[in-house]
């Protein structure tokens, strides 16, 4: 079970978190998937759902591992601000693939708006997935993928 | 001289908003099919063999081919010998509004940009570019452009001494601080000269060019080859998972500028390179 959230709606839960209101829903343990799906055909769980650009969520991605959030699911690489905090906090951030949405909706069972309805396609969604493919990008090893891979394809560095 | 009812570019324009986010060009896909072969990369290989499959599931199901459906950009050539019946920005926006309904496409359009950034719910407006053309045709090209690769579009007002290779360390530096974020492989869009918004437009042109094909004058297919190798030698590969194929193909569009001026603009294009076409 992942719950999706995009700029907008973790603006509103970092905002949450900062006045201390109550929350859409407990993040304590749970996974984020950095995503903001087409609308679904009547049968169909959901639409497109591929990743949407991590790197934008940065700023807040922080205070929500340390409210208890403990994986991600996004695309493209994470600053060092977010790697210490999944290190500290022994979180993981996955990496799917950006681009195939139509491939990725095949894995999500079900989809259902929990909170923000008015964001739309940015509204938190709660999706049981299932044979998801992700990769581990960021761990509390402290390792990164995109790293350790451009190294090994590089030519003709300076 | 010929008369076109703005009903049928509406019509037209519904129509290709849905193909362009469903079926991936064919020239497209053989340039994927073409890195799955020569890509190193096992991981590399796994991503494109997944896009390709994406692909297929894509046009099979009439889902799009990513979630983010773009924001509608439309190319309008109009013969001189037409004449439009109707209000032909209405038309294209009507277009748009109705295809991104009919095909259970994103809406990602807010306006207040700076402020509010209210959803206009429909995916309008979109952005139109209209050029007048001999003859009495009108052709059509909708293409769906995301944000993903779209943020990392670059424009830089060069000096006339930075030269050849100020613009190819411009592109190499621009691609590499893309990375995975924006969602190579990549069609890289270059566009030369003219003024600052005229070389950003000359960039976007450039991506409705077949993939590959190289810019017609020798000294700029020649400068597209040597930025295409320094771009695959990165390294960042397929989303960034490392590998050899980090770009497709570079396309450059080049015009006269001011002897004071080098305009060097960049706009990327993502794996999901989006456009469908239709002459009325």
């Amino acid at each position: 079970m992942v719950y999706t959230a995009r700029d907008a709606a973790h603006q509103r839960l970092t905002q949450a978190l900062e006045k201390g209101e109550r929350l859409p829903f407990d993040l304590k343990g749970q996974t984020l998937y950095y995503m903001g799906p087409s609308p679904a055909r009547p049968g169909q769980a959901i639409g497109a759902a591929g990743p949407t650009t991590s790197r934008r969520l940065d700023t807040y991605t922080p205070h929500l591992i340390a409210a208890g959030i403990r994986a991600m699911i996004g695309k493209g690489s994470r600053p060092p601000e977010v790697r210490e905090a999944i290190k500290k906090y022994k979180a993981v951030y996955f990496v799917t693939i950006g681009g195939a949405g139509a491939l990725l909706s095949k894995s999500i069972k079900q989809a259902e708006v929990i909170a923000y309805e008015d964001l739309g396609a940015e509204a938190i969604r709660r999706l049981e997935v299932k044979d998801f493919p992700a990769i581990v990008a960021n761990d509390i090893y402290g390792g990164d993928l995109f790293e350790q891979e451009k190294a090994k394809y590089q030519r003709g560095k300076k | 001289m010929r008369n076109i009812k703005a009903s049928a570019i509406t019509q037209a324009v519904a129509r290709l908003c849905q193909e362009a986010n469903f079926v991936l060009g064919e020239d497209v896909l053989a340039a994927l099919k073409q890195a799955l072969k020569t890509e190193e990369s096992p991981l590399g290989r796994e991503v494109l063999s997944r896009l390709v499959e994406n692909a297929k599931i894509a046009q099979k199901e009439q889902l799009p081919l990513c979630q983010d459906c773009g924001t509608a950009v439309v190319f309008l050539e109009i013969g001189q010998e037409v004449h439009i019946i109707g209000d032909l920005y209405a038309a294209v926006e009507e277009g748009v509004r109705r295809g991104y309904a009919q095909g259970y496409l994103r809406k990602s359009i807010v306006n207040k940009p700076f402020s509010a950034r209210i959803n206009t719910k429909d995916n309008t407006p979109p952005v139109t570019h209209i050029e007048i053309v001999p003859g009495e045709r009108l052709k059509i090209t909708v293409m769906p452009k995301g944000a993903g690769a779209e943020n990392t579009s670059k424009l830089a007002m060069l000096k006339p001494g930075d030269g050849r290779q100020g613009i190819i360390d411009l592109v190499v530096k621009t691609v590499d601080e893309g990375g995975g974020s924006s969602c190579p492989p990549l069609i890289i869009g270059i566009g030369i000269g003219g003024t600052a918004e005229k070389a950003m437009l000359l960039a976007k042109k450039a991506l409705l060019r077949k993939v590959a094909e190289p810019n017609p004058d020798s000294e700029i297919a020649e400068l597209e080859r040597e930025i295409l190798a320094k771009v695959n030698a990165l390294g960042i590969g397929p989303l960034g998972f490392g590998g050899r194929t980090t770009a497709l193909a570079v396309h450059a569009e080049v015009m006269p500028t001011h002897i004071a001026s080098l305009p060097v603009a960049i706009n990327l294009q993502c794996h999901s390179a989006r456009h469908k076409e239709a002459v009325l």
